[in-house]
């Protein structure tokens, strides 16, 4: 009998031991439990935005991290009026994509001021806060601008002659490009920029555009597209125009697999400039890990990840080079 | 008093009865004459088509906005349904389902919008802006939620005979162009010789009188918004074979207001009943040519804006001094 109760008491023991066990595993398991994540992106519904916003769910909401979205669909004021909505319900980070570097600038220093530790993705705010991850607009700029003179200037044997093909005049982004390949370009003989004009991220307008300098200029050797989802008109002037008798075509973008690599595979793009998302969504999940479980607060540790800049082209284009939004939505 | 000299100096050049479509004929005709003498290429057979295809999407929108605007109405929506029927329709075909009947929904949704548009304005009596400006948000924002994946489609990879609306040609003409010529002419035939095109005017002419007369408004206004969704639908289809893509960012782009630019620039007045076809036509190859040449010379972009404002304001000023508007030629809702 008493053999039995200590049998017992044991098992007893034991068992509560293991639940104790798995009881700290589950908390291991749910590290992030009871946290919330606010992200406000410059437009939900492309490659970007969608790449990050799906991925991390994928990748952190397993450990019980709340993500939430505001989508402010391409407006800087109504992602402002966000942000403000944001800061009063307090969550425990805010991931801010900055539509440009000055827009959402006080009141990423307010959230911060207020405790909340902001995480900015793939453009500079002027304010520097807990966190940044990506690469930069005047990045990718540079990055176009010397695959042009590379394969445009001096020593290639073409005629230099290359065509900008901007976003709006008003997007940080095109703004930002265009810093960049002025920057590159800046005192090079060897390059003529034939003609710089604006298509409105609008594929019929750079197509319109497009045509008509290619029309206007035989020997162009270069067209520079400040986005695929807009390059796409420019590529069906020069496809038009040329056929085979390839006019350079470089472009950037997100990566996704319609957007970038079917393009490239089909000849559409020749170069493609880019950051991988996959590997930025992998960079913000560390992060965001760190800041939430090792309890960092505005004005500590500042944290960076910059993002290379890479270049696809048919040479190197593997089947890993893009990520598909389908695996992740 | 001075004013007053000025207006009858001009209106004594009444004589020679120049409308708006003739001013902005005029200005198009002198653009192209100077860029032709002053712009190296403007002027070959290959830029003067190029010129042609590149509004000739903008040129059948035109005519789908005419139409209701001669009825004195407006469809602030047409941006927003083009772009996202055609791109449910993309997204279908990647989908898997053939060509035709991707198609076949996406102008089955194009319509639908349409009609709801129309069935609004005539039996709910809500106002055409108010109604389409909603119904624009509207049907931007369930296409994306529920219908289409991303915000730009692209074009699958053999779209069969679709592609050749964008990049096919006969006898060296551009499709899209012939598409243009196509739908001009057949507005021509409506909007003159049918019954269809002359209830229109009456409408746009008086809408309560023409009503009483026995013209059925209501009907009539359905039919009208299903018709510009159709051809918005097929406009679309063109900016999609001719750019493998649909991109859906245009419905927040300015696109809608060149539209109603080009149909008021042409001389058909908001206020309706009036202008017809070639009015349409008029002021897209004002816009053409100016885009064109603009682009040749490698203008900036606000300098253009800049450069195309001033001479559509100048167009209007000239025409409000030559055709001044009294209480004779003034119009009850006139805007």
């Amino acid at each position: 009998m008493k053999n039995n109760t200590t049998i017992l008491a044991a098992a007893f023991a034991t068992a509560l031991a293991c639940t104790g066990l798995s009881g700290a595993a589950m908390a291991d398991d749910k590290p992030l439990a009871g946290k919330t994540l606010a992200f406000v992106p410059t437009s939900l519904g492309y490659d970007l935005t969608d790449g990050w916003y799906n991925m991390l769910k994928k990748e952190l909401e397993p450990e019980g991290l709340n993500i939430i979205v505001r989508d402010p669909n391409w407006s800087t004021a109504t992602g402002a009026q966000a942000l403000v909505s944001l800061i009063s319900q307090k969550p425990d980070l805010l991931m801010v994509q900055n539509p440009d570097v000055q827009s959402y600038a006080r009141l990423l220093r307010r959230a911060e001021g207020e405790g909340i530790p902001v995480l900015q993705i793939n453009m500079r705010s002027s304010v520097e806060t807990t966190a940044f991850v990506g690469a930069d607009w005047v990045g990718i700029g540079r990055a176009m601008a010397e695959s042009a003179i590379e394969s445009c200037g001096e020593g290639s044997g073409q005629s230099g002659k290359v065509s900008l093909v901007q976003g709006p005049l008003t997007s940080a982004s095109s703004v930002y490009q265009m810093e960049g390949i002025n920057a590159a370009l800046e005192g090079r003989e060897d390059i003529t920029v034939v003609s710089s004009q604006a298509a409105n991220w609008d594929p019929s307008q750079a197509r319109a555009i497009t045509d008509t300098v290619l029309k206007q200029h035989n020997d162009l050797c270069a067209v520079i597209d400040f986005w695929d989802g807009q390059a796409v008109g420019s590529a069906a002037a020069i496809r038009r125009q040329r056929g085979d008798n390839k006019v350079l075509l470089i472009t950037n973008g997100g990566t996704e697999q319609t957007a970038a690599c079917d393009n490239i595979a089909n000849g559409t793009f020749d170069k493609y400039m880019t950051y991988n998302v996959r590997e930025q969504s992998t960079d913000i999940a560390e992060l965001v890990r760190k800041i939430l479980t090792e309890d960092i607060r505005p004005g500590g540790e500042r944290l960076d990840r910059m993002t290379a800049v890479n270049v696809i082209d048919a040479d190197n284009l593997t089947e890993n080079s893009c990520w598909k939004l389908s695996d992740y939505k | 008093m001075s004013n007053n000299t000025v207006l009858s100096r001009f209106s004594k050049m009444q004589w020679l009865s120049l409308t708006q479509e003739k001013i902005v004929f005029l200005l198009a005709v002198v653009l192209f004459v100077t860029f032709s003498l002053t712009l190296n290429g403007f002027a070959s057979v290959d830029n003067l088509l190029g010129l042609l295809y590149n509004v000739s999407v903008l040129g059948v929108l035109g005519l789908a906005m005419a139409l209701v605007v001669i009825g004195r109405g407006i469809d602030l929506s047409l941006i927003a349904t083009m772009a996202i029927s055609v791109a449910w329709s993309l997204t279908l075909i990647r989908g898997g389902l053939s060509v035709e009947m991707a198609l076949l929904y996406g102008m089955l949704l194009a319509v639908g919008i349409g009609v709801l548009n129309g069935w609004l304005i005539a039996y709910a009596e809500i106002p055409a802006l108010f109604c389409t400006l909603a119904m624009g948000t509207l049907v931007y924002g369930f296409g994306r939620i529920a219908l289409i994946p991303a915000d730009v489609i692209y074009m699958p990879a053999d779209p069969g005979w679709f592609g050749a609306l964008g990049q096919g040609e006969v006898f060296g003409i551009p499709a899209p162009v012939i598409v243009f010529v196509l739908f001009a002419l057949a507005a021509t035939l409506v909007l003159r010789y049918t019954r269809f095109g002359r209830y229109t005017y009456y409408m746009g002419d008086n809408y309560h009188a023409a009503r009483i007369t026995g013209v059925p408004t209501r009907p009539m206004l359905v039919t009208q918004y299903g018709v510009v969704a159709l051809i918005g639908f097929v406009a679309g289809l063109v900016t999609a074979a001719s750019v493998d893509s649909m991109n859906t960012r245009i419905v927040n782009s300015t696109m809608i207001y060149d539209v109603i630019l080009v149909v008021v620039l042409g001389g058909i007045g908001l206020s309706g009943g009036k202008g017809g076809v070639r009015n349409v036509v008029v002021g897209t190859m004002l816009i053409g040519i100016l885009l064109n040449g603009m682009t040749i010379m490698n203008i900036e972009y606000t300098v253009q804006n800049f450069i195309k404002g001033a001479i559509l304001l100048a167009a209007l000023i000239f025409d409000s001094l030559i055709n001044p508007r009294d209480e004779q030629t003034a119009q009850q809702g006139d805007i």
